[in-house]
């Protein structure tokens, strides 16, 4: 009973932590249709930021923090003007071909910069964020994770539903002409998705960082996990973005600790394909609206 | 007299794709304040002459090649419709183009984008009394309104934005007649209360004319008619092909009209 409440609560910490990650995937998606193969290069660029920040130029880690968030999201806002706006336009295929170059050219550039060892960040998490039930465990990292991702997602939430740039933005996912007609700045909403995704990916970078040590291969293949989970969630849906993470979270480590390590990496993909054959959309993907 | 122009298109050309020619010189004039309605068949260039003036072309690789158009005498030819419409053009698309998954209010609140920041309280209850069934709604699904809900909606979306000229393409497009009178009369209200200059793409010239103050009849690309709506009204040519009625005033009967086709199907 004991190792099932373990594994349960392991299993709901990495999922917040792959729902956070999925969350900047599905930004994107959701404005331009565009599927971001760069993703997990984007969380450890985050990643590589703080560690330059925090352990080489020795900012306080608040400040460290802080200045991550505001240069990945500037980061997002270049990628956008420099790689993608001179796409607007083109079939999807070449966008989404884009960000594959993009990836390789991120991963490049960091196995040039940082090389392929694993760098450590100082510690600096409170230990008294840790909690602890008999002989449960949940380690300060995964605490804070839970803490930021739900801060972030009702943040997000709230920003989506009522700000009126968050309208504007949902507004240019469901109809481009539409909201051309009326003056939505298109592009400035490109830019903006970019740049919300790229900080989002950047936080859970830093997460990842914390758990398991930076390395540029380690972090960039966690961005592949993405894809599971928001198909699982339906690509177009937040809610369905945390669930989906949740579950495969669970679904990770259930495996991992009943059955065996090595088929951890397979169940979650299993489980996506028996999912999606009853549900093609997703599980919270957006039912095509038809008038008849 | 040339500060009471809004718009003046000026022997415009439009091409797409760089090679189908769409309007071959089109020439019209809107005064502030008026109501001017563009009749014409289908294909006739009317959609195209509306998204030339709101610069919704471009999109669609559309471009004005020749001639130029002039709102409040500033010219707006192949501008970015970001730019056109915070200028007050606002157009207003044919088939009802709403946010299916956005709610009738968050609908109406895109319609703040050439205004984002100021305050648009006065506006949503602006619109809720010209268009009162969308108050019942404004919490649903726009996707799950109905097609005469979704009239007024983009309507009202587009009133949001508090246009100086709002381009209206066809409006009673696939509704019932009772609600077609309302829409219009609604528009004249629109017209009259706010002073908004309307330009009203049609196929049903005769609602159109009855609320219109000039009109242009469009055929193949080119303006081939113009006049006050009262004198087109009374034209034998309008009246017999676009108001289905003949001179005398009585339904022309289908035999004289195509009376080959007739002979034809008899042989």
């Amino acid at each position: 009973m004991e190792f099932f409440l373990q594994l349960l609560v392991n299993g709901i910490s990495l999922g917040f932590l792959y729902a956070l990650s999925a969350l900047g995937f599905v930004m994107i998606f959701k404005s331009s249709s565009v599927l971001n193969f760069a993703h997990g290069e984007l969380l450890a660029i985050g990643a590589f930021m703080f560690l330059v920040l925090s352990a080489w130029a020795k900012l306080p880690i608040i400040l460290a923090f802080a200045l991550t968030l505001i240069g990945s999201f500037a980061l997002g806002f270049v990628i956008e003007r420099l790689f993608l706006r001179p796409l607007i336009g083109e079939a999807l295929i070449e966008v989404i071909m884009l960000t594959v170059g993009l990836a390789a050219m991120f991963k490049g550039l960091m196995l040039f910069i940082f090389g392929g060892d694993i760098h450590d960040y100082p510690k600096f998490l409170p230990e008294g964020l840790s909690m602890e039930w008999g002989t449960i465990q949940i380690p300060s990292v995964y605490v804070a994770t839970f803490i930021i991702g739900i801060l972030f997602l009702i943040i997000f939430g709230l920003f989506f539903k009522y700000s009126s740039q968050g309208i504007y933005m949902r507004s240019v996912a469901d109809n481009q002409p539409a909201a051309l007609s009326l003056g939505v700045h298109v592009k400035r909403v490109f830019a903006m998705s970019w740049a919300i995704a790229a900080l989002v990916c950047a936080m859970s970078g830093v997460v990842l960082g914390i758990i398991n040590g930076i390395n540029v291969h380690q972090i960039s293949s966690v961005g592949l996990k993405v894809f599971p989970v928001v198909i699982l969630g339906g690509l177009d849906s937040i809610g369905g973005a945390i669930i989906g993470g949740v579950i495969i979270g669970l679904l990770e480590t259930f495996t991992g600790g009943y059955i065996s390590t090595s088929l951890r990496e397979v169940i979650p993909y299993i489980v996506l394909v028996l999912i999606l054959m009853v549900r093609p959309y997703g599980l919270f993907g957006l039912v095509e609206i038809e008038r008849v | 007299m040339e500060n009471n122009i809004r718009l003046l298109l000026n022997n415009i050309s439009v091409v797409y794709s760089d090679v189908i020619q769409v309007l071959k010189g089109v020439s019209l004039t809107v005064k502030k304040g008026q109501i001017v309605s563009l009749l014409g068949s289908n294909g006739a260039g009317k959609t195209t002459t509306l998204k030339a003036i709101s610069g919704l072309l471009k999109p669609e690789n559309g471009k004005v090649t020749e001639g130029s158009i002039e709102y409040d005498g500033k010219p707006v030819q192949n501008s970015s419709p970001e730019e056109i419409t915070r200028k007050g053009i606002i157009q207003v698309l044919e088939g009802r183009q709403e946010f299916k998954y956005l709610t009738v209010e968050e609908n109406l609140r895109v319609g703040t984008a050439t205004r984002w920041g100021k305050p648009f309280k006065k506006d949503l209850e602006m619109v809720y009394h010209y268009f009162p069934a969308l108050l019942a709604r404004k919490k649903n699904l726009a996707g799950y309104c109905s097609g005469g809900e979704l009239q007024m909606l983009v309507m009202g979306r587009g009133l949001m934005a508090q246009p100086s000229l709002l381009l209206l393409d066809e409006p009673s497009l696939g509704l019932a007649p009772l609600l077609v009178k309302e829409i219009f009369q609604i528009i004249r209200r629109v017209n009259q209360d706010l002073g908004t200059t309307l330009m009203l793409v049609e196929q049903n010239a005769n609602m159109a004319l009855q609320i219109a103050h000039y009109g242009y009849v469009m055929e193949n690309g080119k303006i081939v008619m113009e006049s006050d709506a009262e004198a087109l009204r009374e034209n034998p040519d309008v009246k017999e092909f676009y108001l289905g009625t003949a001179a005398t005033g009585t339904l022309k009967s289908y035999k004289d009209v195509k009376s080959y086709k007739r002979r034809k199907r008899w042989l």
